[in-house]
């Protein structure tokens, strides 16, 4: 039997991963999960994100991971530490729902789509390409991804499995 | 995270008995909904890392059924009403209208049924918080969702997620016929409601 290491990332968490190990992330809702990959190095990251933008933030301890402009970087740092070369990265994402809808409501019931705009436009600063993506909608969703092939597979309960 | 500083133990009791008083009228009105006897635990107050909130329903990748309505007012927060997809099928059986279903399957019909009936019961949590305290507390429109736990509660966070990585979280079970749990109401008031809500009810604040 071939042993293969999941490692959890959780909400608001980052964390990369190699030579086939899996990183996984449980019910994504509004938060979206954003993975990049080396296919050189099989070398893969992933980043359970929250909200938008670190200005928002108040907490005296910035949890970078929480952030789309903060993680993105920080995922970006960790990978190429590892050796991982920027021009070779893909990225993937997935989540970023409107888990309610409501006649009307303010930004905030926006969250989701707020996340992945604000990703898109980390990842466009650092010219770094999106492969696919499974955004939006009003579902939510757990990612895993495969640091052996860089494949996103995303389960949801109502549409059931589906790989990026 | 440290939410309050001063008088930790004491603030607590007082969220306590918020959460006692809101959601025994809740669970009154459940039993009346219901035509039936319904208990409901001693509410839990606690402050939780984000990732273990979804275990109070039974994991991030649970199936649950929850209504969601945002308060506003002078003290806003997030409101769930949470139903294991059983106890939702229980509680839609007791209406003659619904007896003919399929298993995990839920119709417009039933699903707005559910929600209205999660309105009712939020409704008559928050009209005797406002009358405990004396805050306006004002329910947005209900809305339901059918999903894992984790990405419907991590909805209720985001106010909470620009403090620090941990929510307060007042949890109440409702119990039928001395079962697992029947129902659950989550309260969690935004970080800047605590002390309005201390305020109101004469807590000392800093």
């Amino acid at each position: 039997m071939i042993e293969v290491t999941l490692i959890k990332v959780g909400m608001a968490d980052l964390n990369i991963a190699s030579g086939g190990a899996l990183l996984k992330t449980t019910g994504l809702g509004s938060c979206v999960g954003v993975t990049l990959y080396d296919p050189q190095l099989k070398l893969a990251g992933m980043a359970h994100i929250m909200l938008p933008l670190s200005e928002i933030a108040r907490e005296g301890q910035l949890n970078v991971a929480k952030y789309a402009d903060t993680a993105i970087p920080e995922l970006i740092r960790r990978l190429r530490e590892k050796g991982a070369d920027i021009k070779r990265l893909v990225a993937k994402m997935a989540g970023g729902a409107q888990m309610f809808a409501f006649a009307g409501g303010g930004d905030s019931m926006r969250i989701g789509p707020r996340n992945v705009e604000s990703a898109k436009l980390m990842l466009d600063s650092f010219s770094i390409p999106l492969a696919a993506e499974d955004t939006g909608a009003n579902y939510g969703r757990t990612v895993e991804l495969d640091s052996g092939t860089g494949i996103l597979m995303i389960r949801s309960v109502q549409l059931g499995v589906k790989e990026i | 995270m440290i939410l309050f500083p001063k008088d930790e133990e004491f603030k607590m009791d007082v969220l306590r008995e918020v959460g006692n008083i809101g959601s025994g009228h809740a669970a009154t009105a459940l039993s009346t909904l219901m035509d039936r006897q319904v208990d409901m635990a001693v509410p839990t107050v606690s402050l939780l890392p984000f990732e273990s909130i979804a275990d109070r329903v039974g994991g991030s990748e649970a199936i649950v059924v929850a209504i969601f309505l945002r308060i506003e007012g002078p003290a806003p927060g997030n409101m769930f009403f949470i139903l294991r997809p059983g106890s939702a099928r229980r509680l839609l059986a007791r209406f003659p209208v619904f007896d003919d279903f399929e298993a995990d399957q839920y119709s417009e019909l039933e699903l707005s049924a559910l929600c209205e009936i999660g309105n009712i019961l939020a409704g008559s949590y928050l009209s005797s918080l406002g009358d405990f305290t004396g805050l306006y507390m004002s329910p947005s429109v209900p809305s339901i969702a059918v999903d894992m736990a984790g990405a419907i509660l991590s909805y209720g966070l985001m106010q909470f997620g620009t403090m620090g990585d941990d929510a307060l979280l007042i949890d109440t079970i409702f119990l039928e016929g001395g079962q697992e749990a029947d129902g659950q109401f989550f309260l969690i008031p935004d970080p800047e409601s605590f002390n309005k809500m201390f305020q109101a009810l004469g807590v000392p604040v800093e």
